[in-house]
């Protein structure tokens, strides 16, 4: 191959390389990069799931119990499986990145990063410990 | 010569060589430079510059990792090469390349002029209502008012952050890290009052909302500065400033 | 070929070209203006500078006592005129570049802090943690870009001054990335391109230190003043060079040999005390820390390592707080190059080549004896460092004698008419030399980083802290051989883009001139002072030698010294003494 043609002397060549499509798979960052965008589908997933939820709620008693069978179709529990791996994920990767967006200043001195990580996590256990409580203690 | 005999004599390391008066697409070359446990990879290619192959180009100062010049892909990750040690990288080969997503003028070097656009563009310099005389003293600052920006102060525009972030390879206008960082640096500065002259830039087209928080500039960067911080942060003041226009739309000057 | 024209063309983009230029656009916002550097601005290696920069803020501290710290630090060799000047601009200039937003560390109060530095009677350094150069260099880069008068040529490498009829009037430059080589007619230059450590092997110095000003200016018929003059750090770290800054003994580290012994108090440096004690001890100037390490050396108290001999610099009893809020770029540094970590263990350290006291002979306005060529920074000589800088003065120094210069240069072009056609034949003189001699070369044997290596090695063997005659003139005759050499260059590189082979080629000849400017300084005195130390003239002798010597190039490109008398103001020659 030959530049020849193209070079101009005193004019720069400059080699420009175009970004693959598949650039997200050169390194494993940018996989898991890429991942947690995708797993905002699944927690828009679960949004649209309570909402319906809601819906079947205020349409009354039968409505809700159909609702509630067509939960436990196994396709659907299947999903949901897939689905709760992805929120994991997709919240854990958004805790560590909490302290990035906020910073926090006590006494003048900046709060650590894991301090604010290690507050989200605390705040997940909370809620998610509260709900539990309200759901199991019948 | 201290204890070297266990070393491996040698170390290969394959080059990015772009010649463009010769060739149309970048190639590999590789070369043996000798291993030594202080060296780092500026060192093998300076060994090679001198000893092997004289037109092998690439762009060094200080070897201390403050000028920011030796920026390069090594083993696919951007590093200052003159602080990336070559025992790091045993037994190799060492791939050495220029920073992704910058055009290539020659071998290991890369034009970064549209960083220097986008710096002015972000107006870099402390804005004020009116300069206080110099016999006037010094503007105050206590050391906490000085903590809140110094670590964006601390950029050596070394091009790491932007050839660590995809969404400047994808949109080559986004005006990135480093330049968002410095913009901050600036905001946070209690002599500062320019805020409001570098938002247009910083929350427009190009700006904040092209990133989607892929977080590698910070880790890629040698000096700690934070670049992701930086830009999470301004997102916060952005959207701020968004919703006080639309709701507020007196509010705004 | 293309020429530009400007009225004022300042080359080099460092601490001094930087402020000269901001001087410039202020001063007369009409004039055309021009930066033109051979790297981009802020890699400059200003940026590496981390101890401080001098200027008189106590209440308790006056004028006076930092003239007189620089003058006996500079072993009566300064002229007192310029040092009055510069210490009494030096607040004004560092609380402009304050207002320029550079992150100065601060009291709790808001207020400046300073720190004391080695040779100064009194607490005057200001500083920005342990990183002031880098500061320094991206505040005056980061506020430059708000000039819009103010254009750069970015990565263009200067090879050749114009003169005619007895005055610059441009000069002509590669621009790196393309090859094109161009011109630029300028009513004033301003020469600012900064040291030449690389013309020894062992320097803090970075990559692009090669001289290239002095041996533009030498070229041009300015002459070169006290060469001889050649300032060892001594604390570099062993095998990089990297620096170590002062401002690890100011807070109160000790330099110990072998034995642990703080060594300095046998060499009339003052008794070991705890805490630092100014102008004492590990405070004392450079050039004797330096001259004691090599006598230690002697007497066979030194560590021997795989880079040579080195002794330690112990900061473990500062702590790590301290360490951490006023030393993080020493930690960094340390951790990171010699793989140790100063909070625990000791560093060592030898004495390495950092800064030359001489330059381009100026006037205390920047103006060389060439009409329209103007210097300012470690490329000129005004003088205030005399045989011995101080540290901390050289970073004030580039803004203060950048802005003198920047303002003189102003007023120099506001006055002149258009350049005149006769340079551009020389213009076009110079590009047929550049690529005939260098880019078109085939043929030649000599490898350039054999001679780069060669003349290091000559010049470390004659001109280091210990010098004696025979070793000079041993010296003098090898670089003229060298230069001889230099014409056989063979270059492997024939591209137009991004040539580094080129510019290292040029660098190498700029170096040659240098040093043999060097050399012929030092062959010369035959005295000792400050940082020159003949151990075939041990004395200091102000009969003879109480002058400027002045290197002028000959026709035949052998350098001819001359000397011109130290301004003396209101401070007779005296003792220097410390630790008292
Ligand atoms: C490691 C280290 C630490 C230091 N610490 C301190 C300190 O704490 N306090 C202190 O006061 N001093 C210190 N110094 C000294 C001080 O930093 C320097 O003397 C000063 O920065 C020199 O600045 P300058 O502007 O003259 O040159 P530089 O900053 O070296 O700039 C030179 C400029 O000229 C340009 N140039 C050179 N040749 C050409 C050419 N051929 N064509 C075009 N452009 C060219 C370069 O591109 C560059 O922009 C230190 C020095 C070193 C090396
Ligand atoms: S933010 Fe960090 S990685 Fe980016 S240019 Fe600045 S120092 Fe380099
Ligand atoms: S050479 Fe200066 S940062 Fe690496």
């Amino acid at each position: 191959m030959s530049a020849e043609a193209h070079y101009t002397r005193y004019h720069p060549q400059w080699y420009r390389r175009r970004v693959s499509v598949w650039w997200w798979l050169q390194s494993w960052r940018y996989t898991k990069f890429v991942l947690r965008e995708l797993t905002s589908v699944f927690v828009a997933f679960f949004a649209v799931i309570t909402l319906w939820q809601l819906r079947a709620l205020v349409d009354g008693p039968q409505a809700y119990t159909q609702f509630v069978r067509g939960l436990k179709s196994s396709p659907l529990v299947a999903v949901h499986g897939v689905a709760f791996l992805f929120v994991l994920f997709h919240s854990i990767s958004w805790f560590h990145l909490a302290p990035k967006a906020m910073v926090m200043r006590l006494r003048g001195k900046r709060v650590p990063d894991w301090v604010i990580v290690g507050l989200n996590y605390f705040a997940w256990l909370i809620a998610s410990g509260t709900i539990a409580w309200l759901l199991l203690r019948g | 010569m201290g204890s070297r005999e266990k070393l491996p004599p040698t170390v290969t390391l394959a080059v990015t060589r772009y010649r463009p008066e010769e060739e149309s697409e970048p190639t590999l070359q590789t070369y043996e430079a000798p291993y030594r446990k202080d060296w780092v990879v500026l060192d093998a290619l300076n060994y090679i510059k001198d000893k092997v192959d004289g037109s092998l180009s690439f762009r060094w100062s200080c070897r201390m990792g403050v000028c920011g010049s030796c920026g390069m892909m090594v083993n696919g990750e951007p590093k200052l090469t003159c602080a990336a040690f070559l025992s790091d990288y045993l037994p190799g080969p060492i791939r050495v390349e220029p920073l992704q997503f910058f055009p290539i003028v020659r071998d290991l070097v890369v034009d970064m002029t549209d960083f220097l656009h986008k710096l002015k563009k972000v107006k870099p310099w402390v804005v004020r209502e009116e300069e206080r005389p110099l016999s006037e003293g010094e503007y105050r600052q206590t050391p906490e008012q000085l903590d809140i920006y110094k670590q964006f102060s601390m950029c050596i525009n070394c091009m790491l952050c932007y050839a660590a972030c995809p969404i400047y390879g994808l949109e080559p206008g986004f005006v990135g890290p480093a330049a968002i960082a410095l913009a901050q640096r600036y905001n946070l500065d209690s002599r500062d009052i320019g805020a409001q002259e570098r938002l247009d830039i910083l929350s427009g087209k190009d700006g904040i909302w092209e990133c989607t928080f892929v977080g590698e500039c910070t880790k890629v960067c040698p000096k700690n500065v934070d670049p992701a911080g930086a830009i999470q942060q301004y997102k916060l003041t952005g959207a701020a400033h968004w919703f006080k226009s639309v709701l507020l739309p007196w509010g705004r000057k | 070929m293309d020429v530009f024209s400007r009225d004022v063309l300042v080359v080099g983009g460092g601490g001094a070209g930087l402020r000269a230029a901001i001087a410039v656009a202020e001063a007369n916002p009409r004039l055309s203006l021009a930066v033109i550097s051979k790297v981009y601005p802020m890699r400059s290696h200003t940026v590496s500078a981390e101890g401080g920069a001098a200027a008189v803020i106590k209440p308790e501290d006056s004028f006076d006592e930092h003239a007189y710290d620089t003058i006996s630090g500079g072993d009566w060799l300064c002229d007192q005129d310029a040092v009055e000047a510069f210490v009494k601009e030096a607040p004004a200039e560092m609380l402009q570049l304050e207002h320029w937003g550079c992150p100065w560390s601060r009291q709790p109060d808001g207020r400046i802090a300073v720190r004391s530095f080695g040779g100064m009677k009194v607490e005057r350094t200001w500083f920005a943690a342990d990183k002031i150069g880098f500061h320094m260099l991206h505040t005056l880069f980061q506020t430059s870009l708000k000039y819009d008068a103010l254009q750069r040529y970015d990565e263009c490498f200067v090879t050749r001054l114009l003169v005619d009829d007895g005055r610059c009037r441009g000069v002509v430059a590669i621009e790196v990335a393309t090859g094109r080589i161009f011109a630029i007619a300028a009513k004033t230059v301003i020469l600012a391109t900064g040291g030449c450590g690389r013309v020894f092997p062992f320097t803090t110095n970075g990559a692009i230190k090669t001289g290239d000003g002095m041996a533009l200016a030498y070229r041009a018929g300015a002459p070169l003043k006290d060469m001889e003059f050649v300032q060892y750090h001594p604390t570099g770290l062993p095998f990089t060079g990297i620096l170590i800054t002062e401002a690890a003994r100011s807070e109160g580290g000790w330099l110990l040999n072998k034995d642990g012994y703080r060594y300095l108090q046998d060499y009339g440096l003052g008794k070991p005390e705890p805490k630092p004690v100014l102008r004492s001890m590990e405070l004392g100037p450079r050039d004797r820390l330096s001259q004691a390490f090599v006598k230690e050396q002697e007497k066979g108290r030194t560590f021997e390592g795989p880079y040579g001999h080195y002794v330690h610099l112990d900061i473990r009893h500062l702590g790590e707080e301290l360490i951490d809020r006023k030393l993080p770029f020493v930690r960094e540094l340390c951790r990171k190059y010699v793989n140790l970590d100063p909070v625990k263990e000791m560093i060592p350290i030898q004495p390495v080549v950092h800064y030359m006291m001489g330059g381009i002979h100026t006037d205390i306005h920047g103006a060389t004896p060439l009409p329209g060529l103007y210097a300012a920074g470690e490329v000129a000589c005004v003088s205030i460092n005399g045989a011995n800088r101080l540290g901390s003065n050289s970073l004030t120094e580039c803004l203060v004698f950048g802005a003198r210069a920047g303002r003189a240069a102003a007023g120099f072009a506001a006055e002149q008419k258009e350049s005149n056609p006769a340079v551009f034949a020389q213009a076009s003189d110079e590009q047929k030399r550049l690529e005939e001699s260098l880019l078109r070369k085939t043929d030649g044997k000599e490898r350039i980083a054999s001679l780069r290596e060669e003349m290091q090695k000559t010049m470390e063997a004659c001109a280091g802290i210990y010098r004696t005659g025979a070793a000079l003139q041993q010296a003098a005759q090898d670089l003229h051989q060298l230069q001889e050499r230099f014409h056989d260059l063979r270059l492997e590189d024939h591209s137009y883009t991004f040539n580094t082979e080129l510019t290292g080629a040029l660098e190498l000849s700029f170096m040659l001139d240098v040093g043999e400017a060097i050399v012929a300084s030092a062959l010369a005195r035959r005295e000792s002072r400050g940082s020159h130390q003949r151990t075939d003239h041990p004395q200091r002798d102000n009969e003879k030698f109480l002058a400027h010597s002045l290197a002028y190039r000959t026709p035949e490109g052998l350098p001819r010294i001359d000397y011109l008398p130290v301004t003396i103001t209101r401070w007779p020659p005296g003792q220097r003494v410390y630790g008292k």
